[in-house]
């Protein structure tokens, strides 16, 4: 486990809410900021604030220099090939429609198919129906086994050759579910799909190699990492994004302009029009060196360390039900649940006062929630402050809730 | 523990509402229907009216949802039966004002609907309440242009 004087790097923790002291389980919806990260982007706008890629001055070059240094982190990170392989984008929403507009418009046409599952976030799930309404294509969602995971025949009975794009989150942000993406890219290749993975649930909490994983392409989002939030990687291979079009034009991305015909920058720049989230990928960059101070095998064991303990504590809760893989080395560092007939928002209302922080709702999954068939979940998720005190003070909550509500269900 | 801060959230009356919903279901013969629901949380309401001569003759509701929406709308349905479509939007006004913690017309009897009043001491939970308020809102209002 990870030690709980890493708590003292973020400031936010160190605070009172309704009167306890705060217990922060919404980690999947956004993590908090280390004083690392904070310092960065201040230091950023105190020392170094220009314009990228275009000054001549030397605060520019100092700017260019963090930005650009900032993607060379990335790369490293996610074992890259190149840094003309990352490019800056708002978040993990804005680089899967990248994809969707650009890579897809291009290669999906009417009768063709697009291969997601029934766990994907509204993220990695409406660019897809778009895109598949405007061309006359069919979107295939693969079921899911009883535990919330996938297996590999129902995934390779649902690609085809018709099949042009697979895209499916790395891990679940409800079920917690982690896919086994690097086999299910093998099954794509075979039929000729790219496989497209959301790492938003992923890359914040496991080693990520894409190069291991040979997916054609990965999203994720800085602020679940630690980073600021506006700024999220589209990971593409150079082969496939060289050959794509840009979907925003304007400054920064152009090479030539002329009256009626324009040139594009090179990779990866073509993809990044307009002043970029400069101070966001610095920030980006910090989170990552923090990241790895700790250790990505180290992060990735002390979730799955309080993952089982919360599951093995809650499951002592009489009338909560978990949903996801009970099996904690099958999931990531989130518990989704529910409480007898009360319901989430009341949970999470409850929690509250008691100065807990979890998420209740859709959690942005409507077609999840139908398979589950309920209308909305509570869910607690962790990330490297968390800690056993943080598991024991949710479940003393969640019986509290319990008590709470119980004259009313009686 | 904020047990005694959860108490005014949680009054009696709205949970008795909850558990016992007023005029749940669907309005036979209803002339006006109305679906809504809160994106952010999934909650969901059908509500039918019988609207005649400017007159919400009837309501029922149907959905999904947690103790406050649900029990919103419960004593919403309860209010606005026998009210004209002026009374009954007046209503939502200072129902709207009470949620947002303002100050409220409290000349007219509100009778159970007076316990809500607690939420607007919980910003997170006013959009619950104001579910059913808002679905009435629109149905009426779609009711008297369509005349």
């Amino acid at each position: 486990m990870i030690k709980d004087d890493i708590r003292s790097y973020f400031p936010i923790l160190n605070q009172e809410i309704n009167g306890h002291p705060l217990v922060y389980l919404d980690s999947a919806a956004t993590s908090q900021k280390p004083i690392q990260v904070i310092e960065a982007i201040k230091n950023y706008y105190e020392f170094e604030n220009s314009n990228v890629h275009r000054g001549v001055h030397t605060l520019g070059n100092r700017a260019t220099d963090s930005y650009e240094g900032a993607r060379e982190k990335i790369r490293k990170f996610i074992n890259a090939n190149s840094t003309e392989e990352i490019i800056f984008t708002r978040g993990t929403t804005t680089a899967l429609n990248i994809v969707a507009q650009s890579y897809g418009r291009t290669h999906v046409g009417e009768g063709d198919e697009i291969v997601i599952t029934y766990m994907e976030h509204h993220s990695n799930l409406i660019p897809w129906q778009q895109l598949a309404k405007e061309k006359g294509a069919t979107l295939k969602y693969i079921d899911l086994e009883s535990d919330g995971t996938l297996s590999l025949e129902k995934v390779r009975a649902t690609i085809t050759d018709k099949t042009k794009i697979v895209s499916m989150a790395y891990a679940s942000n409800v079920l917690g579910t982690i896919n086994p993406i690097k086999e299910i890219t093998a099954i794509a290749h075979e039929h000729g799909a790219v496989m497209v993975v959301d790492g938003a649930q992923g890359v914040p909490h496991f080693k990520t190699d894409v190069q291991d994983l040979d997916c054609d392409f990965l999203a994720f989002s800085g602020h679940k990492m630690c980073g600021p939030t506006g700024i999220g990687v589209l990971y593409g291979k150079k082969a496939l994004l060289e050959n794509m079009e840009p979907v925003e034009f304007g400054g920064e991305m152009i090479d030539f302009v002329g009256l009626h015909e324009s040139t594009w920058k090179e990779l990866p720049w073509k993809f990044e029009g307009g002043t970029p989230i400069i101070a966001g990928a610095i920030g980006l960059g910090a989170a990552i060196d923090f990241l790895q101070e700790i250790g990505m095998d180290t992060i990735e064991k002390h979730e799955h360390d309080l993952s089982r303990y919360a599951i093995d504590h809650m499951q002592t809760i009489k009338g909560l039900s978990i949903y996801g893989p009970q099996d904690p080395a099958k999931r990531s560092g989130l518990v989704t649940f529910n409480l007898d007939d009360v319901h989430p928002h009341d949970v999470a209302t409850v929690l509250d006062m008691n100065g807990i922080a979890v998420r209740a709702g859709h959690h942005c999954a409507q077609p999840l929630m139908k398979w589950l068939q309920c209308t909305a979940t509570a869910r607690a998720s962790f990330y490297i402050y968390n800690n056993e005190e943080d598991i024991d003070r949710l479940v003393a909550g969640l019986r509290t809730a319990k008590e709470y509500f119980a004259d009313v269900f009686e | 523990m904020s047990l005694n801060n959860l108490d005014q959230l949680y009054r009696s009356v709205i949970m008795d509402h909850y558990k016992k919903p007023r005029n749940k279901g669907a309005l036979e013969g209803s002339n006006v229907t109305i679906d809504m629901n809160n994106p952010t949380c999934g909650d969901r309401i059908r509500l039918t009216l019988q609207v005649n001569n400017g007159i919400v003759e009837d309501a029922k509701f149907d959905g999904e949802g947690c103790s406050i929406s649900m029990s919103s709308a419960s004593m919403m349905t309860q209010t606005v039966k026998g009210k004209t479509v002026e009374e009954a939007q007046n209503l939502a006004h200072i129902f709207s004002d009470m949620m947002l913690g303002k100050e409220y017309d409290d000349s007219i009897d509100l009778g159970d609907v007076e316990a809500l009043s607690g939420v607007s001491k919980f910003p997170a939970r006013i959009k619950c309440a104001t579910l059913a308020w808002k679905a009435m809102e629109k149905g009426v209002q779609n009711e008297s242009e369509n005349k």
